[in-house]
């Protein structure tokens, strides 16, 4: 089966890790990951302004090229791709006044009106390949790995868009069982990294970064499993300067999901590119007999 | 804290200009504090997400302008989800931030940033702290 696919601006540069072991271990399910042949950065954060319709372009441009290749869905990767295009196609869809304007602004693109459904991953995994159809193309479980799975904010908040419920999700707890891995529940599996004000206020992210690391630390996780490239980066790249503030800090990698998936489907390490996580978990996955 | 309410405080274009841009009902707001118990942010902010909404209730503009709250959200949408009267402060954040740029005056300045600080981000980083911080 083949479906569309909107990468995003990170995934092109920073998080080539999410993207090539996303597409391998799709192709390995059987399913064909066909990247849209034009595409814009969908903007990132989804305006929250009433009075402001110019931002919902980009992410509804990306929507009118879907819809123009002849495809009723189109699957991102990135979590802050996903909320912006699907809360922009919710917007078009739901409101006919702001609708309207924002097709008649765009004089030069076809009339758009919400048809294309967008989807994250980890929903085709779960609703249409289904935790069983993984775990029968499992050939290298992770066995004793300990990981816990962090969501962070956009594929879950607000509650029109989350992937599954908001302050209890399942899905990537499922998906890591499935792989045969041992899952530590933490409570700070939502709780949101600080995200872009690694920008303006480094200091406060690594407080954040801080909080949720050590929590997970405490359950026992031996690695944190993430969906999206910005919390890879605050919990990542900066767990050398959270050492030297609190002592009794222990490093620990940050997987994608995917990565995880990859492996265990068989697929080997060089297509995981764990060359470009923060943190290497090549230590790790040797220690447990998972990649050699 | 002293501060001063008066009638033509609470009647200001300041209060209509928050409800308009951000689409939210202010009275709806029972000052619960569930907001202010779950903002992942709340631990840098001297004043608190349910603080900011009663002070915009009352047209306490330059109060608000006085601290850093509404340029520490990092719009996670927590309070949004949990509250219970269903307001959501995502938006009215992003309002309040939106009446500063709107004047054109940034809160990040991009000219700023290190080269290998730019360098090392995540794209999503960089777009969205400019989209959320810059006029």
């Amino acid at each position: 089966m083949d479906l569309s696919y909107y990468p995003g601006c990170t995934l092109k540069t920073k998080s080539k890790n999410l993207e090539d072991s996303a597409i391998a271990s799709m192709t390995a399910l059987g399913i064909n990951l066909v990247e849209l042949p034009r595409w814009n950065c969908c903007g990132t954060v989804y305006s929250l302004a009433d009075d402001d319709l110019v931002h919902h372009l980009a992410p509804l441009r990306n929507l009118i090229r879907v819809k123009e290749e002849g495809n009723g869905r189109v699957l991102t990767l990135c979590s802050f791709c996903y909320n912006t295009l699907k809360r922009a196609n919710l917007l078009i869809k739901n409101d006919q006044e702001k609708r309207n304007t924002i097709n008649s602004f765009m004089e030069e693109e076809a009339d758009y009106e919400g048809e294309v459904e967008v989807v994250h991953l980890l929903q085709i995994l779960r609703d249409e390949i289904g935790w069983e159809g993984v775990s029968e193309k499992v050939v290298v479980p992770l066995q004793g790995l300990k990981v816990a799975p962090y969501y962070g904010c956009t594929l879950l908040r607000p509650q029109e868009v989350a992937i599954d419920q908001v302050e209890r999700p399942t899905i990537l707890q499922q998906l890591l069982q499935s792989l045969g891995a041992e899952v530590v529940d933490f409570p700070f599996a939502t709780e949101c990294c600080g995200s872009f004000q690694i920008v303006g206020n480094p200091e406060f992210v690594l407080d954040c970064a801080w909080n949720i690391l050590s929590s997970a630390l405490r359950w026992g996780a031996e690695a944190l499993v993430v969906s999206c490239p910005l919390c890879d980066f605050n919990l990542g790249q900066r767990q050398r300067e959270i050492s030297n503030r609190y002592s009794e800090f222990r490093e620990m990698p940050i997987l994608y999901f995917t990565q995880l998936l990859a492996l265990s489907l068989g697929l080997g390490a060089e297509v995981c590119r764990f060359d470009l996580n923060y943190v290497d978990p090549r230590p790790l996955l040797e220690s447990k007999g998972l990649i050699r | 804290m002293r501060i001063e309410i008066s009638a033509k405080r609470l009647q200001s274009d300041f209060v209509k200009k928050v409800e308009e841009i951000s689409g939210q009902t202010l009275p709806s707001c029972y000052q619960c504090g569930k907001c202010s118990a779950g903002c992942p942010m709340s631990f840098a902010m001297e004043l608190l997400p349910n603080q900011i909404i009663h002070l915009v209730r009352l047209g306490l503009e330059e109060d608000i302008a006085k601290s850093k709250t509404i340029w520490l959200c990092a719009s996670c949408l927590t309070c949004s989800v949990r509250c219970p009267r269903g307001v959501d402060l995502s938006r009215i954040m992003e309002a309040l931030r939106l009446i500063t740029l709107r004047k054109n005056i940034d809160y990040v300045e991009p000219s700023r940033i290190a080269a290998e600080t730019i360098a090392e981000l995540p794209q999503i980083a960089l777009v969205s702290s400019f989209r959320k911080l810059t006029a």
